[in-house]
């Protein structure tokens, strides 16, 4: 024990050591702070105890309270699963050709389609529904399938060529080249053909010879003008989208390969509301078709001047 | 009071961080700045409790209260003036023009704002009055402070503490008022109906006016306010001040018969400090602490008289006057002492500002049109080869009733536009619809040129269609493929 030494013009007890002359004092915590301090150590005792909070070897403590961060997400997910029940419940009870009608659950059902497509569908069709190359963009006019909510519904729910699924879109292209059907040369005639027929080359002569073969192998699916069927999902040949490429390489592979894109059947993995709410969603985002205009307050008449 | 000894003087140890609060016990004075004081402090009083009673009709689309913040509708209400958050600038515009205001009212007449309208002196002034309504002048308050603690004490302790608390809780309550329907809310307030933020924040309001009226008081002026600070940096030797004029006062003394040598007609009767709503004496000279309330003047006017001196030893005077004054010189004439350049140069600027606003105010469209284009992806080709654009537009009525308006194309010749609303079949380079009162409408619109049409820029203007008119247009681009050579 160092003997006490007070500081002459504070009046407070210094520590007892010294250096150069500089000298510390000894001043004593405030009340209110030293209690305060005491306060939150009598509460981190209660809470180690009410909380999850020592750890172990195989697991740490549970606390009294039996709260769990999980337990907690579990909740909030329950609190939003009843907040979406209604919508949901209307949902299905709506049969998906009879939304239209009902400007705000249609509105719902976009905007919960909005959010399921980023989660089930960005990876093959893209972040605004754009799609690449074999992976339809979901924008435009052009519909394998169909494009009314109840075609686009029935493709979501199925899928496209899943095995297992009875009513799945199915379909074919035989490989032409690849089997043997077309020889190398017809191939190329068919090429010339097909590109002709949107107007990407003249029509000429090797045009009139795959003009013949389109006729005896091709419009079965295509059509007799290549305007494509829905049935078979077989694309129209004659408009300016090209879900592969409409280069020569790239209609000579697929005539020589054929292709066949597959899509999941989304009821193996969604309930019948949300690929609603997809549907919807695709259907709204400027292709759907059979549309009609819904009964918004705000929908006025569009005039019909200018063009 | 702890660190003073028995005769009043400080304590040498131990050393404290802070000096202790001495507390300010102002006497009741009358005069004609007194009088000035009741009628600012009733008419701030006034403006403040009454303003949210006032109605103003709207129409049926509108509330119809005069002034009204409707945050939850983001919406700012007064008389025929409605705001939109993006008209916000018209709220910047009045505080910047309050800002020189009280610049302007700082170089023409010093520190009025600290001394009449500043709601701190405002409300300590009423807490002020309720002591001395409960306690007694001046004395007796001293006499009560310094009283042990016993029945008599505390009931009166209690009662005017309760008299706060009923100040303090009206002027929280009446905050809030202006932030909705006031009738409404007061009923829904004290029927339990109101918001949960309605409690809290008339909870908080209540407890600040407690804290800082009824026991911080003038601390609040000499050490929390920034502004007397600035008003220090800005006051000069011609401004306007409470100036004790100590050529003339001094020496100051209480018998000037029995003094040997001549005395100034100051009689150190200590008035002047009695009634100080800050505790200050005047006599030491300029000082942060004086708020200009001219209290002192009254009270020193009040003793000149019974002693037969001129009024205004204590007196408002620039530095320079008194500079002069003191010389023998004649006093500058009043106007002077208010327009100085510097006076001139904020009114100026102030008034520019004013107009400036009222002149936006005027002309400002109560139509508007936001557009946002997709840029993910930034056009899409169609079946028939054609080149689609997709845009975000946002039609704004602003008015407080429903208006046909019309949506043209503008640029990109033979492209038509159709509406997520619509089938594409009714494309046109006009759209028209009838938005709502007071009203956004997001509508989301394709516009579709023919192939081969190049990017370019394009635009949208939107037209009312009603009598009052209006148009407003948004300037945007057409995307397309790059020309394949």
């Amino acid at each position: 024990m160092s003997v006490k030494k007070i500081d002459e013009p504070t009046g407070t007890e210094t520590m007892g050591h010294e250096w150069d002359g500089i000298e510390e004092l000894n001043t004593p915590l405030p009340t209110w702070w030293l209690w305060t301090f005491y306060a939150c150590i009598a509460f981190a005792i209660g809470y180690c105890v009410v909380y999850p909070a020592i750890p172990g070897l195989k697991e740490g403590s549970h606390g009294t309270a039996g709260w769990t961060s999980r337990g907690d997400l579990a909740k909030e997910m329950d609190a939003a699963k009843a907040a979406r029940a209604p919508v949901l419940a209307a949902l299905d009870a709506t049969p998906i050709e009879d939304l239209p009608k009902n400007a705000d659950l249609m509105a719902k059902a976009v905007a919960g389609g909005k959010a399921a497509f980023k989660v089930n569908c960005v990876p093959c069709h893209g972040s605004a529904a754009q799609g690449s190359v074999g992976f339809p963009n979901l924008n435009d006019d052009d519909w394998l399938w169909g494009g009314t909510l109840t075609d686009i519904q029935q493709t979501l729910t199925h899928g496209i060529r899943q095995p297992g699924d009875m009513e799945t879109r199915n379909s074919a292209m035989p490989a032409f080249g690849r089997d043997g059907i077309l020889k190398a040369a017809e191939v190329q005639d068919v090429v010339s053909y097909v590109r002709s027929l949107s107007g990407l080359e003249p029509a000429g002569a090797a045009a009139q010879r795959g003009s013949a073969l389109f006729a005896a192998n091709c419009v079965a699916c295509h059509g007799p003008e290549g305007k494509g069927n829905r049935m078979f999902g077989a694309p129209n040949l004659a408009d300016k989208i090209w879900l592969y490429g409409g280069d020569r390489v790239a209609i000579t592979n697929t005539v020589t390969n054929a292709h066949a894109g597959v899509m999941p059947a989304w009821n193996t993995r969604l309930d019948g509301a949300t690929i609603k709410m997809l549907a919807a969603y695709v259907h709204s985002l400027g292709g759907g078709e059979n549309f009609s205009q819904p009964a918004a307050p705000a929908a006025a008449e569009a005039a019909s001047g200018g063009q | 009071m702890t660190n003073m000894d028995p005769k009043g003087q400080p304590k040498a140890a131990p050393n404290r961080l802070h000096a202790e609060r001495q507390a300010v016990y102002p006497r009741a004075v009358n005069g004609r700045f007194r009088k000035l004081k009741w009628a600012v402090m009733v008419f701030c009083l006034a403006v403040y409790y009454i303003t949210p009673w006032l109605r103003w009709h709207r129409g049926p689309y509108s509330p119809d209260q005069f002034v009204l913040i409707d945050l939850a509708h983001r919406r700012f209400y007064m008389g025929a003036i409605e705001i939109w958050p993006q008209e916000f600038y018209f709220v910047a515009g009045l505080l910047i023009m309050a800002g020189i205001g009280l610049f302007l009212v700082t170089s023409a007449v010093g520190r009025a704002w600290c001394g009449y309208a500043c709601p701190q002196t405002v409300w300590t002034d009423v807490f002020q009055h309720v002591d001395r309504w409960i306690d007694g002048d001046r004395n007796a308050q001293i006499k009560l402070a310094k009283a042990p603690w016993g029945a008599a004490k505390t009931g009166k302790r209690l009662f005017k503490w309760s008299i706060y608390l009923a100040i303090s809780f009206s002027t929280g309550g009446a905050w809030i008022l202006y932030f909705a329907d006031a009738p409404t809310l007061f009923m829904e307030f004290f029927r339990g109906e109101a918001a949960p933020v309605a409690y809290s924040t008339v909870a908080v309001l209540t407890g600040t006016t407690l804290w800082l009226g009824g026991f911080m008081r003038e601390q609040v002026c000499v050490y929390m306010c920034p502004w007397p600070r600035i008003q220090s940096a800005m006051l000069d030797e011609k401004s306007l001040i409470v100036t004790y004029k100590d050529w003339r006062g001094e020496p100051r003394g209480k018998n000037a018969k029995a003094s040997p040598t001549p005395l100034g007609d100051c009689i150190d009767c200590g008035l002047c400090t009695a009634v100080c709503p800050t505790g200050i004496d005047i006599r030491e000279g300029p000082q942060i602490g004086c708020i200009t309330c001219a209290l002192c003047i009254d009270a020193c006017d009040d003793v000149m008289a019974k002693t037969g001196r001129p009024r205004g030893l204590i007196d408002y005077a620039t530095l320079e006057d008194g500079e002069r004054e003191a010389a023998g010189q004649p006093a500058t004439p009043h106007w002077k002492l208010i327009w100085h350049p510097r006076t001139l140069v904020y009114l100026g600027l102030w008034s520019a500002i004013g107009l400036g606003l009222l002149f936006a105010l005027g002309t400002r469209q109560h139509i508007s049109i936001a557009v946002s284009k997709d840029r993910n992806p930034p056009y899409m080709i169609l079946s028939s080869g054609d080149i689609r654009n997709a845009y975000a537009v946002r039609w704004k009525n602003m008015e407080g009733r429903p208006r046909p308006m019309e949506l043209t194309l503008d640029g990109v010749p033979g492209a038509t536009m159709w509406s997520e609303d619509m089938a594409k079949a009714n494309a046109a380079r006009k759209l028209t619809r009838i938005i709502p009162a007071d009203t956004t409408l997001p509508l989301r619109i394709y516009v579709s040129a023919p192939a081969n049409t190049p990017e370019q820029k394009m635009g949208f203007t939107l037209r009312a269609l009603d009598s009052d008119g209006g148009v407003t247009s948004y300037d945007t681009r057409f995307d397309a493929p790059e020309a394949v050579h």
